[in-house]
């Protein structure tokens, strides 16, 4: 770095004189800085600033400047800022009636301390339980909502609900049967590998069968819903709530629940259970793929197995669970988009929230659905 | 600033020559010129659509145009390298309409990004930095550890200043600064743009749709009509019988900024 600016002490009369040189910018502020903080400061004496060598003066150095007075002041001494260039003189007067503030000092963050981290597991908690309670009470909200509607069933909103199930449906088909098909192969591909060891390999069929129908199909199509229609439906009513359009829409007297949250409730509700019974046959058809490619089963050997391994029960217990999950992907999704604040920056993070809540419920939701089906022993 | 300059070629800090925006096939510049002089005032008005912030944008290269030449401290913007570029970057402060402060950082932080940037500077040493401007931007120091969320928009609109001021640039750009801010607020921040602009001797380009600023801090006026560029002192505009200029400053809102500013004196 150029050193365009230096500062250089010396002794007249008893006195001490501090020469300040050259272009006292910003970019040379990192050198002066050091040096100014390797003067010798005397104490309780009589300090000159000499400052007609100055050729260029910027706030920075302006403040550098004002420092260096501030800390000989402290130290006793009596001090005068010299032959400043008059074209400088507003400048510095500038910073010194507004800019000679010592920076506060800053606390170390309570969060990395041991109390601080333990605090912060407390308040994690307490949060999650509220939130849990929130999204509750949001529930029932919704749910009375759908007994009015019930009352009144010309309330439904039959276009948006139609555009919804759309959105959410038909044009998951893609991904959602891809994925599901690819499932499939690389189940049955798996599943060969290991039953060949002990001669087994046509049980792949009833491995891909029960386990598609009965969990992956349901909870794949689940998931992939979860991340893109639970987030679009936060991020979509949380750029209305940000464009204070859901305020609009209570002052025009329509409820946001009915006007917004039942569409993709119910839309959601319809489509993901016909979702799941075509990743299921995806997933079915992949897996015969696979066994046809590695295990030389051909097709109507394939079916013919599959007749044995499931039953409609089989299905049946898969596609129970979508309505469910629909239903805690659309709850969350919305509530997390009515709790967008009227900023762009929460909408981003409550996204993240929404889909990370959604997968998390849906998963424990399934647990749950397994204990129950043990103990009924379907 | 006050001397009264001779105006030779170095006098001019930006000078825009024929400059051509277009947005598809709708034109919003059509052959505009313009020429900052050092150390002025200039406002930027115009109805709603007539391309101020277009024009502010390009300038300091976010847009760019069809066709024409800005030249900025002597730098050709359009056609320079990464390095010149940079280095000319480093000489001029934007503020954004609404402060455009980063949000997951301090104000602080904020006004260390550009330090941080250039210079190796000490922690220490930026921290200073950093609460010298808060103050002479005229916010409290408490506010240096505040996130821009929890500030108003008048304290954002001051944070974003005294970020946009960290490097002691020579010109400063703002777009709309008092926009959304109750008059009291406005017109310290008019107060305030006056105060740094004549102790900082800086260059300031400042758009806006507010009349009082118009009559309380700028030098020279430039009016965005039919698509080109009317510059000229107040008194100019004043006079001038071009329907749109005539109805902006001898509007009621016009004549009360007006009345306003005679007052003052």
């Amino acid at each position: 770095m150029v050193a365009a600016a230096t500062i250089l002490a010396s002794e007249e009369d008893g006195a001490m004189v501090l020469r300040a040189e050259g272009e006292w910018l910003v970019v040379s502020a990192a050198e002066l800085d050091r040096r100014l903080r390797h003067l010798d400061l005397p104490r309780a004496g009589q300090v000159r600033v000499d400052l007609s060598g100055v050729d260029r003066l910027d706030s920075t150095g302006a403040w550098l400047l004002l420092r260096t007075e501030h800390e000989l002041a402290e130290l006793g001494n009596r001090v005068e800022l010299a032959n400043l260039q008059p074209r400088f003189a507003p400048l510095l007067e500038q910073v010194r009636s507004r800019g000679v503030t010592e920076p506060l000092p800053h606390p170390v963050p309570v969060h990395h301390t041991l109390v601080g981290f333990l605090e912060r597991i407390g308040r994690i908690t307490v949060l999650l339980a509220q939130r849990v309670y929130h999204i509750l009470g949001f529930s029932g909200l919704v749910t009375v909502t759908i007994l009015r509607l019930l009352r009144q069933p010309r309330r439904l909103r039959l276009i948006a609900t139609l555009v919804q199930m759309e959105r959410v449906g038909l044009d998951a088909m893609p991904i959602v049967g891809l994925l599901s098909f690819l499932i499939g192969v690389v189940m049955a591909y798996q599943g060969a590998d290991q039953l060949r060891r002990f001669g087994a390999e046509i049980y792949t069929v009833n491995l891909v069968g029960v386990a598609t129908l009965r969990e992956l199909g349901v909870l794949l199509s689940a998931i992939i819903i979860a991340g893109r229609s639970g987030s679009a439906f936060t991020a979509e009513i949380g750029t209305m709530q940000v464009n204070e359009e859901i305020d609009a829409l209570r002052t025009l007297g329509l409820d946001p629940v009915e006007v917004l949250v039942l569409p993709r409730l119910i839309g959601l509700g319809l489509t993901l259970p016909l979702l799941v019974f075509y990743a299921d046959f995806m997933g079915v058809l992949g897996g015969a793929l696979m066994s046809w490619a590695v295990l030389d089963i051909n097709f109507p050997n394939f079916l013919t197995q599959l007749q044995g391994a499931v039953t409609t029960t089989t299905l049946f217990v898969g596609v129970i669970k979508a309505p469910f999950f629909a239903s805690i992907i659309a709850l969350v999704g919305c509530f997390e988009g009515l709790n967008v604040t009227r900023s762009a920056e929460s909408v981003g993070r409550l996204t993240t929230q929404s889909v990370v809540e959604s997968i998390f419920f849906v998963i424990v939701t399934d647990a749950a659905f397994s204990i129950v089906f043990s103990l009924l022993k379907v | 600033m006050a001397e009264d300059h001779p105006a030779h070629d170095e006098d001019y800090v930006i000078r825009v020559r024929n400059l051509v925006n277009a947005f598809g096939s709708q034109v919003i510049h059509d052959g505009v010129d313009l020429d900052v002089r050092r150390g002025e005032v200039i406002g930027i008005v115009g109805g709603s659509g007539t391309g101020k912030s277009v024009m502010l944008r390009t300038v300091v290269g976010l847009n760019r145009p069809v066709s024409g030449s800005i030249e900025v401290l002597g730098n050709d913007v359009l056609h320079m390298g990464d390095e010149e570029r940079h280095s000319l970057e480093t000489q001029w402060g934007v503020l954004f309409q609404d402060g455009a402060l980063f949000s997951s950082l301090t104000v602080a932080q904020n006004i260390e990004v550009p330090l941080k940037e250039d210079l190796r500077l000490p922690q220490r040493l930026m921290a200073e930095i950093a609460a010298c401007k808060i103050g002479m931007v005229g916010l409290p120091p408490e506010a240096a550890d505040k996130f821009p969320a929890q500030l108003s928009g008048g304290m954002r609109k001051r944070a974003g200043l005294a970020r946009a001021l960290a490097l002691d640039p020579q010109i400063l750009f703002l777009d709309e600064p008092t926009a959304g801010l109750d008059p009291i607020a406005a017109a310290a921040f008019d107060q305030l743009i006056k105060d740094l602009q004549a102790s900082l001797g800086l260059t300031v380009f400042l758009v806006t749709h507010d009349l009082d600023s118009l009559f309380a801090i700028c030098d020279r006026v430039a009016v965005l009509v039919d698509k080109k560029i009317r510059v000229g002192t107040l008194e100019e505009h004043l006079r001038d019988n071009h329907p749109w200029i005539h109805s902006y400053f001898h509007g009621p809102r016009g004549r009360a900024a007006q009345a306003a500013e005679t007052h003052a004196y």
